[in-house]
Order: structure tokens, then C-alpha cells, then sequence
């Protein structure tokens, strides 16, 4: 058992918890994820570590509430635990000096920008950050981002804060208009968000990194559920990812594979309601 | 003297195929103590015992069979002790008759069946298990040792209770939330009930056996720390990584390993979905692709899930199926098609993303390859389509490489697997020993379990003379 010892609300249906899971915490690396299961009954999924500390033995947990087991684990207080967490799973980011990097990350993708990020600064990088979202409350983690980019930039669709407009602007902005020069760039975020960052940075000429979600059971490479053609080839995001060269993803397939259990989805999650009641905590 | 029993063996009693076929419950009932004693008394009892050759841990088998005979359950439990761990397990899903029942004396004779020896194992094993006051006790003395076991299927369980017996501190690490292995996450409740994998890994908890699940060694420990904190290591790490043929359409949605399709339905009893969260995906038309019991395993489970028709298609015929032919009879019996040598050419997208059906196409058997088996070659021009919402193949794992990536001291074979001694399996590194699917590609629970044993012996050894050299 896994006891969460902190919990806060970081916007509509997105927490942060820190959990108590001390060999994980020991080994994490940043872009590493884990595999968790609420309870006897619940599924394994896989969630980004968005922070450990060695010394206390705890990992950072950031998710957003997007169906019943999400909902489940939003619904556990301090003082409860999570059954089983494995990790920490996946290939680490290559964390290198290279230069100037471009970090560029939405929705609860940031939480699996933010260690990288501040890897990438640990290891003597310049490093500018984009957040974007639908409107400013929505972008998590600004201020802890900022304290390890060199420059931070906000884009809302609604333009409540920085600069109106989506993430894919920023990046020409910087490169086209400040002729900023990136040595390499990432973009964590929402998959269809993910996919025209790697577009724009496409046009831009940029090499991109992304971490891909997709949908996973053991999350240990025995499955294959996770499975992603990238420059062609079947790789296990579960092992081989959870980052690849965001140019060479088949972001459709990617996509459509993300939507297989969309039926199964909606009956969990109008049992859940049925016997829990509408999640008000949301 | 005259022979006065059955040729056949004594039958045992099963699930009507008409109704299993729509639930996980066993299909095997097993015999009554009744039936057990009939079944017993076709055993020879003879001299030269060619069953106990038979058999990867060398149970003596007249001996039990000779206890049933009289009465003396207890007695058969203890002789099966001595030799294996896992007697519930071994008893449903060994291929007997490749093994014991296949050089037993009686099956010799013109038109006689062996001995059923398995199911005779069966008893025993869930007799015990049905007495309380049999628990086994914990080793009480000074502990001899401390070893580390990766993995907790049939190998690690094996070699962890011969340890925990000899006075050893075992320690198994799971990667996964349950033990058991492939006992828990690849065979079906319905050949092997979850419910006899926890009594004997409960068994083993009570030797004093320590399982912490959730520890993917290689990440969540290294083996590197292991070997600090160990005395010696084991490890059993299974053939966990599913192959896919690479045709086109592999990741279409619909499409699956069997290693997903079955942990999806076994570990995390997907055929309960709502109750349980993980969905199995209901589809109506299955196609499976392989020959083992995997496939056997994929195919009847995709029946029990609702399945109007399922097909397995395999690129050999009847004569080369791995299967063991009782899980091939009883797949049958359900209702499962079967196309004989056919091989999948292209998965076909309906359009929107998901499987429409399976291109494949006729094979015929050319010269003997690397296997000894004849080479199935394809029949130029004999493609046709069979539709399907759901593919599942089965045509193997392969070593997975998470662990032994982080591990690059251990020397492997040019398959990746695990290069060990066959007889003890110790590994290139000094105090590490391995076995099962990792060491020999996927194989069987009892080989899984034989080379457990053996490793016991050697482990024994190794820290025995460790300790006196200091």
C-alpha cells in the first residue's frame, strides 16, 4: 500500500498528490512513469512521476480526472493509500546539455514536462518554456516552471493570460520572428496538441521529443497494448518510449488507439456515478 | 496373472462443453476419492517406474499412487511434498501425456491408456489443500542464508519453497500486483482456477517464503543492489515478450497479442468487467493465430467472452499442433474452427480504425527446418479472407529485455535469453542462478519447475561453500 501523505486541487479536475513509495522515489528519473491500480477491483494505469524526493521516500503524482479509475484515485484523501504503484517505468529522458531547448507543454501534460525540465536546466541548458491552455486557470504549474526556464510563456485560447492563442504560435513566434536558435525541443501535452507541435516544429525545422500516453496493462512490456508505430516500426511505449522523435510517431493511428475502449469508458464511469454519486470534488 | 482392470481410464468428470463454453468455471471436475482408489488400482506398481523418468521433478509416482490405494491420503500428500511445490498446479496443466502417462507400463500394453496420473496428482493435491491441519511448518533454526528470487511463477515458487525448506530467508520480488506468474496472469481460470494458485503460493507463504509484489527489479530495485543485499540471486523472469508477425494492419484496434488478450481476462478478470474496471472487449468474431496452448487459451476464452465463432488458424496441420491434445480436444468440444495450415496475411481496416476481417493464406509443408519440423511454405495464389472484429496472436514471447538491460554483466544466448548451466543453473555472474522461459524460451510450468529444483540444490551449495571458505 501506497499512503498519499499530501493532496491539493491544482484546477477543475486536476490534483497533485505525493505518495509514499520510497524504492520508486530512489530509482525515478525524469520522463519515468508509473503503473498504479486504486484498488482490488480497479485497472492499471499509467501516470507520470512529475517529481520524487529521495530523502523522504515520496513520488508527485499529477493527473486529471478524465474517467472511473481517475475519478477513483481523485475521490482518496491524505492519510489513504493507493493498493499497487510499480515503477519507476519507461526510459528516462536524454538529459544532455544541448544548448537551448524548447519545452513546450499543455493540460496535465505538464506535469510530465516539469521534471524534465528541470533536468534539462540541472544540466546547464537554456531553457524556454510555453504553457498553453483553453483559458489561465487551466494551466497548471506555472510558477514551478518558471523557476527553471530561463523564459516562460503563456498562451490562452481566451487570451485571460499571456499571449492569445495556442501553442504552435509561440513556437513560430520565437523562432521566426525572435530568430531564437533551438537545439531541441519537447512537447508534452494533450495528443491532437502533441501532434501540431511536432507539425509546427516540422516547419520550423526542429527535432522534437514527445511522450506518448497510450493505453497499457502491465506497463513492463509483456502486453503489447501499448504498442506505437514509430518511423514505421511497432515499439512498446511501455519500454521503448515513453519518448520518441515526435516526427516519425503515426499520430493517427496513435490517436485511434487511445479511443479503443471508449464504450467500456462511459459504462465504468456511469456505474461509478451510479453507485458514488456525482463526483461534486471535481 | 491375469489383468482385471479397465483399459480406459477411469473417466473423470467435466463441465458440459454446451455450458462451459459460456463460463470460466474449471472444466476439469476431478476425481472423488471414490474414483481416485478405481484409478489407482490400474497402476502396476511396477519395478522400473518409467513414469518417474518421465517426470521433470521426479515424483514417485507408484509410491503416491500406492497410498491412494490404501487409503492414506496423508501419505500420498507427504511423498508429493518431497518433490514438488506446486502438486495442484502440476496435476491440471503438465502434459502428462508427453511425460509420465506417456512411457507408464500400463499404456504400453495393446490397447490399454496409461495410468491418469495427473488427475490423480489432482487428488491428492486438493485433498491437502482441503485439510486445515496440514498447513506446512516454517524451517525454525538458524537461517542458513539469504536469497533474492525475481519472479514469482512456477521456477521462482519452486526454487523459493526448496530454499525456505533447507533454512534459507527467501525473498521473491513481482513486478506485477499478484504472484504467480504466468500461473496467474496467461493460464485461464478455467484450466487452472486462481483460487489453487493462491493456495499454493499461500502454502509457500506459510514455509516462510516473503513476496513483495509491485518490484520490477531492474527498476524499482537494481540487481546490482540485489546482489549486495542477498547471499544469492535467482531468476525466473518467464518469456514475458509477445511476438507479432508484422503484418500489415498490427495496430489496428481489435488486433491483440494473446499475452494482452489473457492478462487482460486472467489477471485482471476482464470477463467481470464492470465489476471489475479493465475491460475484455466482447467481439464476434474471433480469429486466433498459433498452434500452443496459448492459443488453445486465447480461442476458448474468446468463446467464453460471447464469441459467435472463433477460427484458430494455424500455419502447420493437426499432427505438429504444440498443444497439449487435451486442451485441443476440449477447445473442440466448445465449438472452436480450426484452419490447418493458414497463415495471416494482413489484418483489413474496416475504415474507421478496427479490424475488419484477416487476409490469410493456405500453406503447404516443404523440407524440414532448424526445429525438425517441415517448414510451412505459402500457396501462391490461395489467399481468402475470413472476417473478424477481433485477432489475437499467438505465435510466442521472446526474452524481455527490462530487467536484463540493466543487468549487462549476465551473458545471453543469441536469443537473448539467458545463458545458464543446464543442470544448476548458474549464470555468468558469480551467486546468480536462473531459469524457466528465460533460460530455455517459452516452455512448460513442470521444465519451468525442474530446473527450480535443481537450481535449489546448487544454490544450497554455492552459499554452503561460500560461507565455509570465510
Amino acid at each position: 500500500m501506497f499512503k498519499i501523505v499530501s493532496k491539493q486541487k491544482l484546477a477543475p479536475k486536476e490534483f497533485d498528490f505525493w505518495v509514499e513509495a520510497p524504492r520508486i522515489a530512489n530509482h525515478a528519473k525524469a520522463g519515468q512513469f508509473v503503473v498504479l491500480r486504486v484498488n482490488d477491483n480497479g485497472e492499471r494505469i499509467p501516470l507520470t512521476i512529475a517529481d520524487y524526493n529521495k530523502e523522504k521516500g515520496l513520488i508527485r503524482l499529477i493527473f486529471q480526472v478524465v474517467g472511473k479509475t481517475t475519478a477513483t484515485l481523485s475521490g482518496l484523501n491524505v492519510g489513504d493509500a493507493i493498493q499497487d504503484i510499480s515503477g519507476p517505468l519507461g526510459t528516462p529522458s536524454e538529459v544532455e546539455k544541448y544548448g537551448t531547448v524548447l519545452m513546450v507543454g499543455g493540460g496535465v501534460g505538464i506535469a510530465a514536462l516539469y521534471p524534465i525540465i528541470k533536468a534539462l536546466k540541472e544540466a546547464g541548458n537554456k531553457v524556454i518554456t510555453i504553457l498553453g491552455g483553453r483559458t489561465s486557470s487551466l494551466v497548471i504549474m506555472k510558477e514551478e516552471c518558471k523557476e527553471y526556464s530561463d523564459e516562460l510563456i503563456i498562451t490562452t485560447d481566451d487570451g485571460s493570460e499571456g499571449m492569445k492563442g495556442v501553442v504552435t504560435q509561440a513556437m513560430e513566434m520565437l523562432v521566426k520572428q525572435r530568430g531564437e536558435k533551438i537545439d531541441r525541443c519537447w512537447c508534452i501535452g494533450p495528443s491532437i496538441m502533441m501532434k501540431f507541435g511536432t507539425k509546427a516544429a516540422k516547419e520550423l525545422g526542429l527535432p522534437i521529443w514527445v511522450s506518448l500516453n497510450p493505453l497499457m496493462v502491465d506497463g513492463t512490456g509483456m502486453c503489447g497494448c501499448c504498442r506505437v508505430t514509430v518511423d514505421g516500426k511497432i515499439f512498446f511505449a511501455c519500454v521503448d518510449g515513453p519518448e520518441f522523435d515526435g516526427h516519425k510517431v503515426n499520430w493517427d493511428e496513435f490517436m485511434n488507439r487511445l479511443r479503443q475502449y471508449k464504450d467500456e469508458e462511459k459504462i465504468s464511469m456511469e456505474k461509478y456515478e451510479a453507485e458514488v454519486g456525482e463526483p461534486t470534488w471535481l | 496373472m491375469a489383468v482385471t482392470f479397465s483399459k480406459q481410464k477411469t473417466p473423470i468428470k467435466e463441465q458440459d462443453p454446451q455450458v462451459r463454453r459460456s463460463n470460466f468455471g474449471e472444466v476439469c471436475l476431478g476425481y472423488t476419492l471414490e474414483e481416485g482408489k478405481i484409478e489407482a488400482g490400474r497402476c502396476l506398481q511396477c519395478k522400473t517406474k518409467p513414469c518417474v523418468n518421465g517426470c521433470p521433478v521426479k515424483i514417485d509416482i507408484p509410491a503416491f499412487i500406492k497410498c491412494i490405494r490404501e487409503d492414506d491420503m496423508a501419505g500420498a500428500a507427504a511423498i508429493m511434498d518431497r518433490y514438488t511445490n506446486l502438486p495442484a498446479v502440476c496435476g491440471r496443466v503438465c502434459p502428462q501425456e508427453s511425460q509420465c502417462e506417456g512411457l507408464c507400463t500400463v499404456g504400453k500394453m495393446k490397447d490399454y491408456e496409461p495410468v491418469s496420473i495427473g488427475k490423480l496428482e489432482r487428488l491428492v493435491a486438493d485433498w491437502k489443500y482441503a485439510q486445515k491441519d496440514l498447513a506446512p511448518k516454517a524451517y525454525e533454526g538458524e537461517k542458513k542464508g539469504r536469497v533474492a528470487v525475481v519472479g514469482s511463477g512456477p521456477s521462482s515458487l519452486t526454487v523459493a519453497g526448496d530454499l525456505a525448506k533447507m533454512g534459507y530467508e527467501v525473498k521473491i520480488f513481482e513486478a506485477l500486483h499478484a504472484a504467480g506468474g504466468v500461473l496467474i496472469y496467461g493460464i485461464p481460470e478455467f484450466r487452472l482456477p486462481k483460487k489453487i494458485v493462491k493456495m499454493e503460493i499461500e502454502s509457500m507463504q506459510k514455509l516462510g517464503v516473503d513476496i513483495e509484489t509491485n518490484v520490477v527489479v531492474g527498476k524499482t530495485i537494481t540487481m546490482q543492489e540485489i546482489m549486495i543485499e542477498y547471499d544469492a540471486c535467482y531468476i525466473a523472469v518467464g518469456a514475458g515478450a509477445p511476438h507479432f508477425q508484422g503484418v500489415p494492419g498490427t495496430t489496428l484496434n481489435g488486433v491483440y497479442s494473446a499475452s494482452e488478450y489473457l492478462t487482460r481476462i486472467n489477471l485482471m478478470h476482464g470477463y467481470e468487467f464492470p465489476k471489475f474496471d479493465t475491460p475484455a472487449k466482447k467481439a464476434h468474431k474471433v480469429v486466433v493465430i498459433g498452434g500452443g496452448n496459448v492459443a488453445m487459451d486465447a480461442a476458448r476464452s474468446a468463446k467464453r467472452l460471447g464469441a459467435e465463432e472463433v477460427t484458430v488458424v494455424y500455419r502447420r496441420s493437426l499432427k505438429e499442433l504444440p498443444a497439449r491434445i487435451e486442451e485441443y480436444h476440449h477447445a473442440v468440444e466448445e465449438g472452436i474452427i480450426f484452419n490447418w495450415l493458414t497463415n495471416p496475411t494482413e489484418y483489413v481496416d474496416n475504415g474507421e480504425g478496427k479490424l475488419k476481417g484477416v487476409k490469410v493464406i493456405k500453406m503447404e509443408l516443404g523440407e524440414p527446418d532448424a526445429s525438425g519440423r517441415r517448414r510451412p511454405v505459402p500457396i501462391e495464389g490461395s489467399e481468402y479472407f475470413i472476417e473478424a472484429d477481433c485477432a489475437i496472436e499467438a505465435i510466442g514471447q521472446g526474452a524481455n529485455r527490462v530487467l536484463l538491460s540493466t543487468f549487462p554483466e549476465m551473458k545471453l544466448n543469441k536469443k537473448g535469453y539467458i545463458e545458464a548451466d543446464e543442470k544448476t543453473g548458474q549464470t555468468s555472474v558469480p551467486g546468480v542462478f536462473a531459469g524457466g522461459d528465460i533460460v530455455t524460451g517459452a516452455a512448460t510450468v513442470i521444465l519451468a519447475m525442474g530446473a527450480g529444483k535443481d537450481a535449489a540444490v546448487a544454490i544450497d551449495k554455492y552459499i554452503t561453500e561460500k560461507k565455509a571458505a570465510k
